[in-house]
This record gives structure tokens, sequence and C-alpha cells, in this order.
């Protein structure tokens, strides 16, 4: 990595409630969007309240670069951070209109050097038509780019967003998540992303950092992170599973099928509506894989890889075991009974074939021209 | 002779708008204070700054009585700096006036900064604006009807006044005799015409102004929410 005009945030902070504690070390790359994933009350959005600088009760060290943040007796307060916030229920000042908001953020930022113009922000969000409207005006969609507009404008050098899609429904989240997308591309802007849906996750973030109970539980890449065992305690069991990156070889229009190309193997799943070439990424839950000796006859699944275990793990207390799988130098999981794993006699090494019943899909990266929503 | 004196009325207004005044420079930082506070000492202060709620007003009066007489630290100390006595002066008098309308200010700004809570400030904060900018361009605008409540309530009982203005002030023509002790006054005489005529007015005006705060907020409602 290049770490020249990047900054990397340093987090070692703790605190305490009456409840709930949290101990979290780690370092946030300067660059792209980090997913702070986990279930709710596992403390991703105390931990961005603390590296915003909302959580007088935190100890520890941040530091940004070689500023610090907070220390043993230092405390940077959160409007000298240069750090943009962007919440869950949007916070749009009640008693201006959108174009108030906006303004209220970009003379703030007056003196702070910047790529990006007002203009800029107003065109990419295209938030020019709701400027003389109140938030309560706004639909919940509408209001939440504005609140991202009114980030960006405030010039931060360091995103943070809250759930910044949880209040809304799933077409007005597609609206927004391609916006999402283009921060750290268009404004040059890291982001750290606090979210419990997946899809979000393998949708927009370069890597993740799953909290559970207040501690990093798995951080890295999103694809490694997510193959990884140990994770199914904090994606939950039947959200487990892993992801497969590919090409697309060709389409059937008739069926309605993409092919895909693994590298070393094709599957077929249910038409991907992007040119043959382009890079996809597939989602495949560990529930959806199942497992056999031989190749099988005579059955509906089409999607039958040749792989090998490397890892069994038995889920305490539970029927099943997950079971890692390489696919021609990918991973993939399967989530089999325990009884079917002494059926079978599986071990760690052996070869086997992988049947795939259900893929969905997952775009990389979006395309920078994304259709504006209306 | 029929005609009331209409002296001790300006002088009321005058007296209600200064306490008023002084008022939002004493009571915006304790409602805020109290609005924000996680301080153990938050419930004393909130019995403390409700007192003038319930005590008479002559328990009250004859308190300040003490505490400012020329004999008494704070009434000496004053006496020697001014060269005069702040019992029996339109000084005491707003002295008293904030202190007895204190509640009146606080409670209505209290509620509205706690309505607003922290979440617009954090906001604020994150666009770079510093807790002192953040109150006077988010927290104030917002609070726009706790203010308009809380400046016409503490007014408005400040004309009321009478107990603590007749222990402190006494009845001072022009200097500490306001309406109310005229009232009081023209009754005891039998002079009904004149009591007629200032209550009428008194009654009138805080009629008109309550009609207007009214309906204002009904035709521009603070957008919040």
């Amino acid at each position: 990595m290049s770490g020249d005009a990047m900054t990397d945030l340093s987090t070692d902070v703790r605190i305490r409630f009456p409840a709930f504690s949290l101990e979290v070390a780690h370092a946030f790359p300067g660059q792209g969007i980090t997913a702070l994933f986990g279930p709710s009350g596992c403390g991703k959005s105390t931990l961005l309240r603390i590296i915003a600088g909302f959580e007088r009760g935190a100890r520890g060290r941040i530091s940004y670069g070689d500023e610090t943040w907070l220390g043993a007796r230092a405390f940077l307060p959160p409007h000298r951070r240069g750090v943009g916030y962007v919440f869950q229920d949007t916070r749009l000042f009640p008693h201006l209109t959108a174009r108030g908001n906006l303004d209220y953020a970009h003379k703030r930022a007056g003196d702070v050097a910047a790529r990006y113009s007002f203009d800029d922000v107003v065109d990419v969000l295209d938030i020019a038509p709701l400027f003389d409207r109140r938030a309560t005006q706004l639909s919940g969609g509408e209001r939440q780019r504005v609140a991202i507009g009114r980030t960006l404008l405030a010039r931060p050098r360091l995103m943070l967003m809250d759930e910044p899609l949880a209040a809304l429904d799933t077409r007005r989240k597609g609206e927004i998540m391609p916006y999402i997308g283009r921060l750290p591309d268009a404004f040059g802007l890291p982001v750290i992303y606090v979210t419990h849906a997946l899809e979000e996750v393998t949708q927009l973030c370069d890597r993740i950092v799953a909290l559970a109970d207040g501690h990093v539980a798995a951080a890295g890449g999103v694809a490694e992170t997510l193959e990884r065992l140990d994770l199914a305690n904090v994606q939950g069991r039947f959200e487990a599973g892993a992801m497969l990156t590919g090409r697309i070889a060709a389409q059937d229009t008739e069926l309605y099928m993409s092919s895909v190309d693994l590298g070393t193997a094709r599957i077929e799943v249910p038409q991907i509506a992007v040119p043959p070439g382009e890079e996809v990424r597939l989602r495949v839950r560990a529930r959806d894989v199942s497992l056999a000796l031989t190749r099988p006859e005579g059955l509906s699944i089409r999607n039958m890889l040749d792989a090998r275990v490397l890892n069994i793990a038995p889920e305490a207390a539970t029927a099943f075991a997950e079971v890692l799988l390489d696919v021609g130098g990918q991973h993939l999981r399967a989530r089999v009974t325990r009884a079917a794993i002494a059926a079978l006699e599986l071990r760690e090494g052996q070869s086997v074939i992988a049947l795939i019943k259900a893929v969905s899909f997952d775009r990389q990266a979006l395309p920078r021209d994304a259709p504006a929503p209306g | 002779m029929d005609m009331p004196d209409l002296g001790p009325l300006w002088l009321t207004f005058r007296l209600a708008a200064i306490t008023t005044l002084l008022l939002l420079l004493i009571g915006t930082p304790i409602a805020w204070w109290l609005a924000h506070t996680r301080s153990r000492l938050k419930s004393v202060a909130e019995a403390i700054t409700a007192l003038p709620l319930v005590l008479p007003p002559t328990v009250l009066g004859f308190y300040l009585l003490v505490f400012l007489s020329p004999n008494s630290a704070l009434g000496g100390l004053w006496l020697s700096v001014t060269g005069s006595t702040l019992t029996f002066s339109f000084t005491g008098l707003i002295v008293a006036s904030a202190l007895y309308s204190l509640p009146f200010m606080v409670q209505p700004l209290q509620g509205a900064f706690e309505g607003i809570g922290r979440a617009p400030l954090e906001a604020a904060a994150s666009l770079r604006a510093s807790p002192r900018d953040a109150f006077f361009t988010v927290a104030t605008p917002m609070a726009a009807r706790g203010y308009l409540t809380a400046i016409v309530l503490s007014f408005a009982h400040t004309i009321g006044e009478f107990g603590v203005v007749l222990m402190v002030g006494g009845n001072i023509p022009g200097r500490t005799k306001v309406v109310s002790i005229q009232i009081y006054e023209e009754v005891e005489t039998i002079n009904y015409a004149a009591a007629h005529g200032l209550a009428a007015i008194l009654l009138v005006f805080s009629f008109s102004v309550l009609l207007a705060v009214y309906a204002l907020n009904r035709r521009f409602p603070v957008h919040v929410g």
C-alpha cells in the first residue's frame, strides 16, 4: 500500500457503561470504505461516537496521523477533529431549509482546503431541487442525501456514517447506496461505515471490522474476513457464507441464466445484468452449500464444484458443523450436520464435490455513472 | 381626581422590562446547565430555582429585606459603592423581581433545551461549529418557542407581583410604587373609579399580550422534528 497522502486513524479505546463495556484497539486505513459490522448492541455505534469525540467517558488513545485526539490528558473537542458524521436519523436542523443546512456546513469549512466545490456536492447528490424545502418536507431518502451533502460540505478529513440506510426502505436504500459508494473516489474521503446489514458490507465496503460484545472479533478484507468460521457468531448462523469472485463468461437470454467463470470452474446463476467480461462478486451462504464424495446424477442442483476440505469446525452444542473449502484458490463455506460429516468420513485435505443451491449477487464496485434517482 | 395617576403604570412596565432582560441573561445559562448537567447537585439547583413558586411572597420579601438592608454584608457593600441603599429603591426592586420571577424564565427554557437534546448539538459539532456557535445558531433558534413563553411569563409575572415589592420597596411614589400597590391603595381609600381604570388597563394589556403570543405560535409554528 502506498501510504503517502493517506492518514491512518489509530484507536486504542475503552468505555464502560452500567450494562455494557467496549474495548477496541484498531488502526483504520485512510482510504476506502471500512465497515464496522456486527449485531445491534455490539458497540459499533459507540465506537463511532468515541472516534467523533461524542463520548466523554472514553479512555485510551486516538491519534490521526501525528495529531492526538484522545490521550491520558488530551481531548480534542469534536468540532476541531475535522470528522464528518452522518447520523441514522440525519439530524438536519429543523429551523433551516435544505439549502440552509448545506450553507451551515459550507460557511464553517470556509478556510479548509478541499478538492471539491459546493456545486460539485450538489451535483453529485442531485439535491438542488430540494433547496427550499425544510427537513420535515423531505422524504427519508431525500433527507439522507441532504445530510450526506451537508457533511461533505464541512470538508471533513474522515467520514463516519452510522447506519445511514437503516431507516430507509429497500428502494430508497438502492437510491442512496451508489452515492455512498462514490465518496472515497469522488471526494477523496475515507469512510468508516457502521452497519448490521451484510449486503451493505459486501456491496459498499473494502474492509470490515467485525465487532462482537464490545470487542473486535475479526478484521481485514471483506472477502477473506467473511470466510472465517469464527465469524458465525457475529453474522448469525444463517447469514454465514463466503464470497466468490469471477467474470461473466456468457449470458443465456432465453433461460435468464448467467455463466460465471471462477478461474478453474464455472457456475451458473440467475441472470446478472452486466456485460460479459465484467467482474462480479457472488455471495454463497454456508447453508446453501452441500457436500458429496462423488459427482451425483439427476439432481436439480446445477452447480457442482471440485473442492478440497481445508477445515472442519463443529458448532458447539448443535447438530451442525461448518466446513471451509478451497475451490480453485477461492474459499467457500458449507454448513452440514455433524452426522453427515461422520457418515461421509470427511477429513481435512479430502477432495469433495460442493453443491451450490442458490447464489446471491453483489456488485463489487458500483459504476461511477450509475443513474441518478429521479 | 378620578383620573388615576399613570406614573406607577410606567414604573411597573419599566421594572418588568428590565427584569425580563436581566432574567434572559441569568436564566439562560442556568437553564442550559440544568438541561445538560449530570451533576448530583442538579436536584438541589432545581429546587432552589423553583422556590419562588411555592414560597409566600412575604417570606421571600422578608428575607430579601434582611439580606439587602444596609446592615447586611451585601446591602452594606452596595451602599458604600453606590451611595444608595438597595432596599426601598428601584434597583432593589429589580433584584427582588428577578429572584421572584426566576422560575418563570428558567423552567420554560430548561424544558425547551431538554426537548432539543444533545443530538442537534452533536450534528453542529460534526460540521465544525464550536459549542458557543452551536448554542447561538442551533439551540437558540430551535428553542424560540421556549424563549417566547419564558419572556411573556416573566414579564407578566413581574407586572403582577405585590407582596415582595411591598416588603422590599415600600410604597415610594416615582421610585418603588408599582401599579398593583397603587390599585390596592385606591381600593383602600375607596377610590373605586381609579382602581377600575388601572385594573382595566392591566386586564386588557395582559389579554392582548397573551392573545398575540398564542396567535403567533399558531401562525408561525416553530419547525421542530
